[in-house]
């Protein structure tokens, strides 16, 4: 009997196959000879191993960071330990909590009550071995108050109820509570993490204590994931009815994953405190939320290696961007780079998608010098050999703001025709939408580093959630239907 | 009593706008079942629109045209414009995702929100922009009774609510395309099999909310006098309120408790603290989810296996 060759999984979210088929099918894609066989090896090793020599990695980064680039470093191992917390939440459980950040900054504010002159006469000054269980634990209870509502309402009203949890939580913090809670003001003076006669006074001690957090937090949560309550929590991920049926206990099971994600995210709360010595309500805004979301999404929900690889990688482009023109420019240009490579097959199309774009630069900026010099009077806003490099390329106006603000919308309308179109023309019109965003990053983007990287955390969860809702490294998810 | 009356009028008028942002999101809730975190963020874009329309014209103080005239191509241009927004918003962002799972156009939606707020701070700036309606609205012309004023721009904000309420309620139950919505939020694929385009109802759909949240915009704007790219949040809060409270998917239900949204909120300022505004709205919401979740005007759904 002949053997049909194996038919190619179809595009889209394949139905009625379960995850152990899956599994098995992704098992089959191994590509042949002998890269096959290494990635046979990469998955045999198990994912101790794999998690120690990420974390040893990690060790080692701090001996060739400078300061700047260490402060980064906390706060993507910061936004990678939020992450993972939401992967909780939102990516096992599938309990849209938009108040996740009101338990970060439960954390920081407990934390910092409870270790500085705030209360009382003289202060509290507890040691971290005292008040990390005591916030971790009181960060517990208001994860389980604020998930009864889930009780009784499913996935939209939770999103709302949680989003106006995280409002009420910034109100308060700001106007309830002024003399308690220093209101706009914050606190200050926060003390340094101590126990056990260790105190950590430097942000290389406070990189080493998140990485240690972040690693024994991995390895918790990747027992947790294979245990019973793991599988619960994605059994009423899918069809909470089914699990019903099964007799998990549904609302016991949606009210542990809120309690979990809040432990993680006051755990988190803490180091903050500590290392910042200060704590202020903006610290907690929508806009930090909507930045551990677009961590947990772009490295993949539902994935403990995606949701850190995420957590990591948007803290460092989007902090990279607001360094220096210079490095905001390497950032630009590396990424167009970079999704061209991997989009673009076979090579000989990305050269000529290059060499083109190349191209109808100079023969636009000629055009457009030819016509009228004041046209291309601005010149790169960046700075560095980047910008140098591409004086006589982009086209950018000695006024830049309005006609940069034109060519903004035009460039969301050119990359939505470019979605739109398919084949040949989706190439074609590649070459004038990479140029447009060449020039409008030159005239605009680039003076306002700090607007663009919230457009930039806007445009990937949009972005991400339309083209690969399983993120960099998550797993498809399988539609039962 | 003179005071209470007064709030009342004021709470009518307030309760007017996020009623109409409400609608909105009402009905696109009822034939997506999809929350349009961005709803918001479309009543900012048009409030932003009718700011742009006082300035073409030659500012407040300067106007090269009538004030009614204005006020019809404000009204016209912010619902145009805003409408034809949401619906590229739906037909780029939404409409891919509509078998996706549940929580996935949700983040979208949050990611769009975002997008919008962001990208008009980097077009328009972060400055407070101000309408400055009273230079050619006079404060002084409407009506006085007694001790209680209510002035143009309340009434106006009064009477086109109204209108436009009505109008919706007669589109959605009189017309063939409100049938089409109601067959579509209905059961989506039954309305599909019985010939109705359910792309193209969800769009009309789209607009009208849309255009309503850009009217509102153009509303606040005249009522308020301070625009800037963050009004959408707050608003859009309390228009998801407003809808959960009436009772979401249900259109008198989102009038109902856009009006109660506002009053409420006018008592609270009034009577007790402006500070705690948000959050005895907050525990509105809780309250009423807790003991109604359906809404006042909404039905309990039963689930369907």
């Amino acid at each position: 009997m002949s053997v049909d060759p194996e038919p190619r999984p179809a595009a889209g979210p394949q139905v009625g196959v379960d995850e152990w088929v899956a599994r098995q099918a992704h098992r089959r894609e191994y590509l042949p000879g002998w890269r096959g066989d290494a990635q046979r090896a990469g998955d045999r090793i198990g994912w101790w191993p794999r998690l120690a020599v990420a974390g040893l990695a990690g060790a080692a980064l701090p001996l060739f960071l400078g300061g700047f680039q260490l402060q980064v470093g906390i706060n993507a191992l910061l936004l990678a330990l939020l992450a993972l917390g939401l992967n909780v939440v939102v990516g096992w459980a599938g309990l849209l909590d938009l108040g996740y950040v009101a338990f970060f900054g439960f954390g920081a504010y407990g934390f910092a009550l409870l270790s500085s002159a705030k209360l009382g006469s003289s202060g509290i000054h507890l040691p971290a071995q005292v008040s990390l269980p005591i916030v971790i634990a009181g960060a517990a209870i208001l994860g389980l108050l604020v998930g009864l509502p889930s009780r009784r309402l499913i996935g939209d009203y939770l999103a709302i109820v949680t989003l106006f949890f995280g409002e009420a939580f910034l109100e308060f913090t700001n106007n309830v509570a002024p003399t308690t809670l220093g209101g706009p003001n914050g606190i200050v003076g926060i003390d340094p993490i101590q126990g056990f006669g260790v105190q950590i006074l430097t942000n290389k001690g406070y990189f080493y204590l998140l990485l240690i957090l972040l690693v024994l937090t991995m390895a918790v949560l990747k027992l947790l994931d294979a245990s019973r309550t793991g599988r619960a929590w994605r059994a009423v991920r899918e069809d909470p009815l089914a699990a019903a049926a099964m007799t998990i206990p549904v609302n016991r099971v949606k009210l542990m994953a809120f309690a979990f994600g809040a432990m993680i995210a006051a755990l988190a709360g803490t180091v903050f405190a500590a290392q910042q010595v200060s704590v202020f309500p903006p610290d907690f805004n929508t806009a930090y939320l909507i930045l551990i979301y677009a961590g947990l999404i772009l490295g993949g929900a539902g994935s403990i290696a995606g949701a850190v690889l995420g957590g990591l990688v948007v803290v460092v482009i989007l902090d990279g961007l607001l360094r220096s023109p210079t490095d905001a420019g390497y950032i630009f240009y590396g990424l167009i780079l970079l999704t061209l490579v991997v989009k673009l097959r076979p090579w000989r199309k990305l050269g000529a998608v290059l060499a083109a774009t190349i191209a109808f630069g100079f023969a636009a900026h000629a055009i457009a010098a030819a016509v009228s010099a004041s046209v291309v009077a601005g010149g790169p806003q960046s700075t560095g050999w980047i910008a140098s490099a591409l004086r006589d390329w982009v086209i950018v106006p000695g006024n830049p703001e309005v006609p940069g603000n034109i060519g903004y919308v035009l460039l969301i309308c050119l990359l939505i025709a470019l979605v739109q179109l398919k084949g040949r023309w989706r190439t074609l019109l590649l070459v004038p939408t990479i140029y447009l965003a060449a020039c409008v990053w030159e005239a605009r983007l680039v003076v306002e580093p700090s607007i663009t990287r919230q457009i930039l955390i806007g445009a990937i969860l949009i972005v991400m959630m339309n083209a690969r809702p399983q993120g960099l490294l998550g797993t498809r998810r399988v539609e039962v239907v | 009593m003179d005071f209470f009356v007064q709030e009342l009028v004021n709470g009518l008028t307030t309760g007017a706008l996020y009623a109409l942002v409400a609608l909105g999101f009402s009905m696109v809730y009822g034939v997506l079942k999809l929350l349009n975190f961005a709803h918001g963020d479309l009543y900012m874009v048009g409030a932003f629109v009718g700011y742009f329309v006082i300035q073409w014209f030659g500012g407040p103080t300067g106007l090269a045209i009538p004030v009614p005239v204005l006020l019809v191509i404000m009204f016209v241009l912010a619902a145009a414009l805003v409408g034809a927004l949401g619906v590229a918003i739906e037909r780029f962002a939404y409409r891919p995702l509509r078998d996706a799972p549940r929580i996935a156009p949700l983040i979208t939606a949050i990611g769009i929100s975002f997008f919008l707020e962001n990208s008009v701070l980097l077009l328009f700036g972060g400055q407070t922009r101000v309408y400055n309606t009273p230079d050619f609205i006079s404060l002084s012309s409407g009506i006085s009774i007694g001790p209680l004023n209510i002035d143009t721009v309340q009434i106006m904000v009064l009477v086109l609510g109204a209108a436009l309420m009505i109008g919706l309620q007669l589109l959605v139950n009189r017309t063939k395309l409100g049938k089409q919505m109601r067959a579509v939020s209905a059961d989506r694929e039954a309305a599909e099999m019985l010939g109705i385009s359910v792309n193209l109802t969800i769009a009309a759909t789209f607009f009208l909310g849309s255009a309503l949240a850009g009217v509102a915009g153009v509303m606040a704007g005249l009522m308020f006098n301070q625009v800037t790219n963050l009004i959408g949040f707050i608003a859009g809060l309390k228009a998801f309120t407003a809808a959960v409270v009436g009772g979401i998917g249900s259109i008198p239900g989102a009038m109902l408790g856009g009006l109660l949204i506002g009053i409420a909120e006018s008592f609270i300022t009034g009577y007790i603290s402006s500070t705690y505004t948000n959050l005895f709205v907050f525990a509105i919401l809780i309250v009423v989810m807790l003991v109604r979740p359906s809404g006042l005007l909404g039905r309990a759904q039963l689930q369907k296996v």
